[in-house]
């Protein structure tokens, strides 16, 4: 929890991770590949204040004792969201995987929600495995990566037949959450890996599931929030929009999470860190103390404090079933993750 | 004899496709050589190892054709360094060889349709940059209606937005309509302008955050100032 001004809010960092980068995991002939990828990752810790970087070792790697001081301690998380990310063609025991978040949050009970993943190209043995998974983790949610290569395919869509069928699976073992990520990929080559409309069609034909579609589609955002506006169940998570703007573009900032209370609306936006590519800490005590800087921004939706509950807990509290004590609710009316956002631009849309 | 700055010059014609800016301004030019016999080197870089390898083909090739055709070269050599997919590209330009062609097995198709997505995003965008001030000055969204692209004052952005709606077919004379379709060209009308100029607004935030965030990222990455690089407006 994190109190400011008398003000109390209830922190859910939605999505978060603990990889394991450093090179004694790197696969063989791909080392390349796994540098590059966390030095990648690493450039955009350089977004943030300096003097929350780290240096590449530590950020390679950090400890069960960091990421639960980081975290939790310094951060002012209540319930973090594991979201795992394989990445096996890289990382001999995987870069980031449901085994390795689910046997820190076991050894930390009432801490962590542990999401899972699946590839619709896995066919069958697949679907067997996501039970299981569902089974042994209690799993609430997923993270998908579309654009991820595998075996020759240069990823694939929501709206195929084949993810249909994992998407039916889900809803029947008790996920409600699929996580999408839309957001720097490599595949498919020769197409526009950020393109959301498969999100579009899954979300009208999966009601009672929620797609959170995270990084907002960036570099995309404009393609997210056409498509958000439209369909009741798509939610915009916020990983790397706080992280990554927030302190580097603070006038991009402003912008873009204007454009993003306008068309998609407080009620569908979360907080994630996107640890360990940035702490917590300086993200939360930043987003409560934040406020549009200039008039010019003064056409876009006011944030006040239940915003920012919403934002920072109450949202995705209410999608993963977190209670949340009562010194922490909204102060005025309203209700997190209310799906009747999405007709906004039939009744809001003046310049 | 051919110098640098023609060369430059030649290079501030090729744009990032996705962020609509010439990639000497962006900073992408890490150096550009030409002999006294008219051979010109140019390497590029980019903000990440991992930047999207479709967009990096278009600026790599872009560029080899636009270096290429200034009067005096003799050969043009364009390389770019520290992508995880530098050896195709850079093996697939020397060689003239189509996108599809240097990703053998990895991509079925060129880039048109990826470019001309993305112009038009360029034109939205655009739109926004010359309405702002218009209603800044007072003018009303049925003002804008139906002004025409003659009736807007001279501006760099307006002469930008032209090429772009030029480049799509689109109409791009004195009288046509300012407000179209980015798409089909025809005139919006009054009732759909508020939700145009919004997802204009739109579509330049993001294009511009992007931008914004891909030199901050090279700016990490390399510390050092690229040929032709301009300062980022605050």
């Amino acid at each position: 929890m994190y109190e400011k001004d008398g003000e109390k809010y209830f922190v859910v960092d939605s999505h978060m991770h603990y990889w394991d980068a450093s090179p004694e995991n790197w696969v063989k002939g791909a080392e390349n590949y796994a540098e590059g990828w966390i030095d990648c990752f690493q450039a955009y810790q350089g977004l943030g204040p300096p003097e929350t970087h780290w240096d590449a070792e530590h950020f390679r790697k950090v400890s069960e004792e960091d990421l639960m001081k980081d975290v939790f301690e310094d951060g002012y998380v209540d319930i973090a969201v594991f979201q795992p990310t394989y990445l096996k063609e890289w990382y001999r025991e995987g870069f980031n995987t449901t085994e390795r978040n689910g046997s820190l949050a076991e050894k930390h009970p009432g801490k962590f929600v542990v999401n899972g993943r699946f590839d619709p190209r896995e066919g069958d043995p697949g679907l067997a495995q996501l039970e299981k998974d569902a089974e042994r983790w209690g799993l609430k949610g997923v993270k998908l990566y579309t654009a991820e290569w595998n075996n020759g395919s240069r990823g694939y869509k929501l709206s195929d037949p084949e993810a249909y069928n994992f998407l039916a699976k889900a809803q029947e073992v008790g996920i409600k959450n699929i996580h999408v990520h839309k957001g720097p990929t490599i595949w498919p080559l020769d197409k526009d890996a950020f393109d959301v409309s498969d999100v579009d069609h899954a979300a009208t034909d999966f009601p009672e599931l929620n797609f959170i579609v995270e990084h907002v589609g960036l570099p995309r955002i404009e393609d997210f929030c056409f498509m958000a506006t439209q369909e009741p169940n798509v939610y915009a998570g916020l990983s790397v929009v706080i992280g990554g703007l927030m302190h580097a573009r603070p006038k991009f900032f402003a912008k873009v999470m204007g454009e993003l209370l306008f068309w998609v609306g407080e009620d569908k936006m979360t907080f994630g860190s996107d640890y360990n590519i940035w702490e917590p800490k300086w993200q939360v005590e930043g987003f409560v103390d934040w406020d549009y800087p200039s008039d010019e921004f003064s056409d876009y939706p006011r944030v006040n404090a239940d915003t920012k509950r919403k934002i920072l807990g109450l949202n995705a509290a209410k999608l993963y079933g977190i209670d949340v004590p009562a010194e922490f609710q909204l102060a005025g009316d309203g209700t997190p993750a209310a799906q009747d956002d999405a007709a906004l631009v039939e009744h809001g849309a003046d310049v | 004899m051919t110098d640098q700055a023609q060369v430059l010059a030649a290079l501030d014609a090729v744009r990032d496709p996705e962020l609509d800016e010439p990639v000497t301004a962006l900073g992408f030019v890490s150096s550009c050589t030409v002999s006294d016999d008219g051979d010109v080197q140019v390497r590029l870089r980019l903000p990440t190892f991992f930047c999207a390898p479709n967009f990096a083909f278009l600026m790599v090739a872009d560029a080899y054709d636009a270096v290429a055709a200034v009067e005096g070269v003799r050969r043009t050599e364009v390389v770019l360094d520290d992508h995880f997919a530098s050896n195709e590209i850079n093996s697939g330009i020397a060689a003239r060889a189509g996108f599809a062609e240097s990703f053998a097995g990895l991509a079925n198709g060129e880039l048109d349709e990826l470019r001309t997505d993305f112009v038009r995003k360029a034109v939205l965008a655009g739109t926004d940059r010359v309405c702002r001030p218009l209603l800044a000055e007072g003018r009303t969204v049925d003002d804008l209606a139906v002004l025409t692209l003659g009736d807007v004052p001279q501006s760099s952005e307006l002469d930008r937005l032209r090429a772009r709606r030029a480049e799509l077919g689109l109409p791009a004379s004195d009288a046509s309509a300012l407000l179209v379709d980015a798409t089909t060209g025809d005139a919006v009308g009054v009732e759909a302008l508020p939700l145009h100029l919004r997802r204009a607004r739109l579509t330049r935030v993001n294009t511009e955050a992007n931008g914004s965030v891909c030199r901050g990222m090279l700016s990490h990455r390399y510390g050092t100032r690229g040929e032709g690089q301009l300062e980022e407006i605050p």
